[in-house]
């Protein structure tokens, strides 16, 4: 409660959730295509490599402004990518393998440059370091309308090039087959992404960066069937978590927003994980025992069957006892289910015995059909 | 620079390709290739693993850039002749974890004639149905496709291929992981475009089934070593100029001219896959 009177009173946390959420828009739906063309650790290259542009643009200027600094680690990003294709291209690594080296060989150049400005006493390199895991108070309203533009962009390119960017996500050959300009269409996503990325650095850092874009896509697609959806409700996600977090970091003091955010959308992909219908595993664990329960039932019945086929006997009654020590377990409540689907009746032979159980004709017929199946299939 | 292309060349074929050369790295994987289908009829492209079957169909369709050649659809260049021509990918190529439903995939199929900014509407999903019902797979538009078999998500992207409506369909090992009964279907749905005078060229793994299913072909291992109508080709000294000695048709009576000499008992792959 406190949270949201100060976020309709503080201007500052209001800068704060409105880029987290623009942010979390952006990235949400640039980054379920980037997820679904298997790229999503492009985008953690892009944000890690902007490191050492985020320093050389320092190093050049001799102080910390926004615009040399997003250009910095747009040129740098983009090199790295560039590099990473080159390799692949050139060499027989595969795309994993490039872009991890490019990745840390960039992050470690990076990190090089930071400490080299940091011990050389200049008084602008103040805060240099807060692009490691973002600061989101050092937010202007001049960076929230910027997000607001690239944002705008990025859905507004997505709804023009929809088919194209659906045909290329799914079947890249068979888009460049129809003569759609396959190259320069991902080139332009590939663009895309990193101006999200260096917009979301001041926010979220490059460390965790990637898991922006990553994360809400991934959630989504637990609980989608069609790529509208998947984008739509990544948008959402990637919002939530943006806002979240933002709200979450304004509550006390020193509550870094960028890990915060991270957590947030971390939180959506478990949830989504585990409770998305269909995909999601606890849905799949629910389906695994409705399976064993059939497969149990189906187990006993045979078993069933068998005993009376060994007495000669369609009608032997078997005393549930028996039952049990066949299994090892106690069987009651599958014999109940297979009485009440007719299979079996209950009964009693002697007085000081248990209760038995006796196959009906339904389910002596119906254990037929189930051993006939199996041996069908040999 | 102005590059010309030349109208109405060697416009008697449905496909021609001269001097077609392809190299990743210093190795060439297709040297070169001339080849002229002529219309109407089913080809199939046949050689061993590494032969460059995908590589040629590929390189055709502007996938992969030549180092050499050229490539004229019904006696005009390529790109102004991408509208005749249908194309199925490998299966495996693509993630079939991709969130849509198998009328959505057909639908793309009609992306080439939509241009840009035009969605897929009423008219385009009944075309999408209709192609599905020739596929058999009425049954199964809404059906998302990562729930689809192997054998169905084939007949989705013959599906595709035939609502692009074309006139020269290439596609890529169509028949590869199929059961017999979707094979069935798949060939039916061949002879048909076939029979409506189209032309279709198939990447072919099978060498068993080359003679029944098909009327021309093309032995391709890195060169085109042999080209025309399949009684010409499917020879047995043919077969080995491609395969080399671990060619074994032992099943295959109806190899003309073979001689039990040339065919050894190594099995092949191909062979293989198939026994």
């Amino acid at each position: 409660m406190d949270a949201i009177i100060s976020f309709l009173t503080d201007f500052n946390i209001r800068n704060v959730v409105l880029g987290a959420a623009l942010l979390g828009v952006s990235s949400g739906v640039l980054g379920s295509f980037a997820v679904l063309r298997r790229q999503s650790l492009l985008g953690d290259t892009l944000a890690h490599a902007s490191l050492p542009g985020v320093c050389l643009a320092f190093l050049i200027v001799g102080t910390r402004q926004a615009l040399p600094t997003v250009l910095g680690a747009l040129v740098v990003g983009t090199i790295a990518a560039f590099t990473v294709l080159l390799i692949i291209r050139r060499s027989r690594l595969k795309t994993d393998a490039a872009q991890g080296i490019v990745l840390s060989v960039f992050f470690a150049l990076g990190i090089v440059m930071l400490t080299f400005i940091g011990n050389q006493n200049n008084a602008g390199q103040a805060g240099l370091e807060s692009f490691l895991l973002g600061q989101a108070a050092s937010i202007l309203p001049a960076d929230v309308r910027l997000m607001f533009n690239i944002t705008l962009i990025a859905c507004a390119l997505v709804l023009v090039m929809w088919k194209a960017f659906k045909v290329i996500s799914f079947d890249s050959d068979f888009a460049a087959s129809l003569g759609i300009p396959v190259l320069n269409l991902e080139l332009l996503m590939t663009a895309m992404v990193a101006l999200a990325i260096v917009i979301g650095l001041q926010l979220v850092g490059v460390v965790l960066m990637a898991s922006m874009l990553i994360a809400p896509a991934v959630a989504a697609r637990q609980w989608v069937k069609s790529l509208e959806m998947m984008v739509l409700l990544a948008a959402v996600f990637g919002m939530l978590s943006g806002v979240s977090g933002a709200l979450l970091s304004s509550l006390g003091r020193g509550y870094s927003t960028g890990p915060l955010i991270v957590i947030c959308a971390s939180v959506i992909v478990m949830i989504s994980l585990f409770l998305a219908p269909e995909r999601g595993l606890l849905w799949a664990a629910i389906k695994r025992r409705r399976h064993h329960g059939v497969l149990r039932t189906r187990q006993v019945l045979t078993d069933m069957y068998h005993i009376a086929e060994e007495h000669n006997d369609k009608q032997y009654p078997i005393e549930i006892g028996m039952v049990n020590s066949l299994y090892g377990m106690r069987s009651e409540r599958v014999l109940e289910r297979l009485r009440s689907q007719g299979w079996l009746r209950y009964d009693q032979h002697m007085p000081e015995e248990g209760r038995h159980v006796v196959l009906t004709s339904g389910g002596y017929k119906e254990a037929e059909r189930i051993l006939k199946d199996l041996t069908k299939h040999d | 620079m102005i590059r010309q292309h030349v109208n109405n060349h060697e416009s008697g074929y449905a496909l021609h390709v001269e001097d077609l050369t392809v190299s990743y790295g210093t190795k060439p994987v297709l040297w070169d290739i001339d080849l002229n289908v002529p219309p109407g009829v089913l080809a199939a492209i046949v050689g061993p693993n590494g032969a460059g079957k995908s590589t040629l169909i590929k390189t055709v369709l502007g996938l992969i850039k030549p180092a050499a050649g050229h490539v004229y659809i019904h006696g005009k260049p390529y790109v102004k002749q991408r509208h005749l021509v249908g194309y199925v990918p490998q299966r495996s190529s693509v993630d079939w974890d991709f969130p849509t439903t198998a009328l959505d995939v057909v639908t793309m199929g009609l992306y080439g004639r939509l241009g840009w900014l035009r969605r897929a509407g009423r008219e385009e999903r009944r075309r999408a149905a209709n192609a599905l019902e020739q596929v058999g797979m009425e049954a199964f538009g809404n059906r998302q496709i990562s729930q689809l078999s192997g054998g169905q998500r084939q007949r989705v992207f013959l599906a595709r291929a035939l609502v692009q409506d074309a006139d020269l369909y290439f596609m890529d090992e169509p028949m590869a992981g199929v059961d017999a009964t979707t094979e069935r279907a798949i060939i039916n749905i061949l002879k048909e475009l076939r029979s409506l005078g189209k032309t279709v060229i198939v990447v072919h793994h099978d060498l068993q089934t080359v003679s029944q299913y098909f009327d021309w072909m093309l032995l391709l291992n890195v060169r085109a070593l042999a080209q025309g109508r399949v009684e010409d080709v499917y020879t047995a000294e043919n077969l080995q100029k491609a395969y080399g000695s671990q060619i074994a048709l032992l099943q295959n009576a109806d190899i003309p001219s073979a001689k039990k000499s040339v065919i050894s008992n190594e099995v092949s792959q191909e062979a293989l896959q198939k026994n």
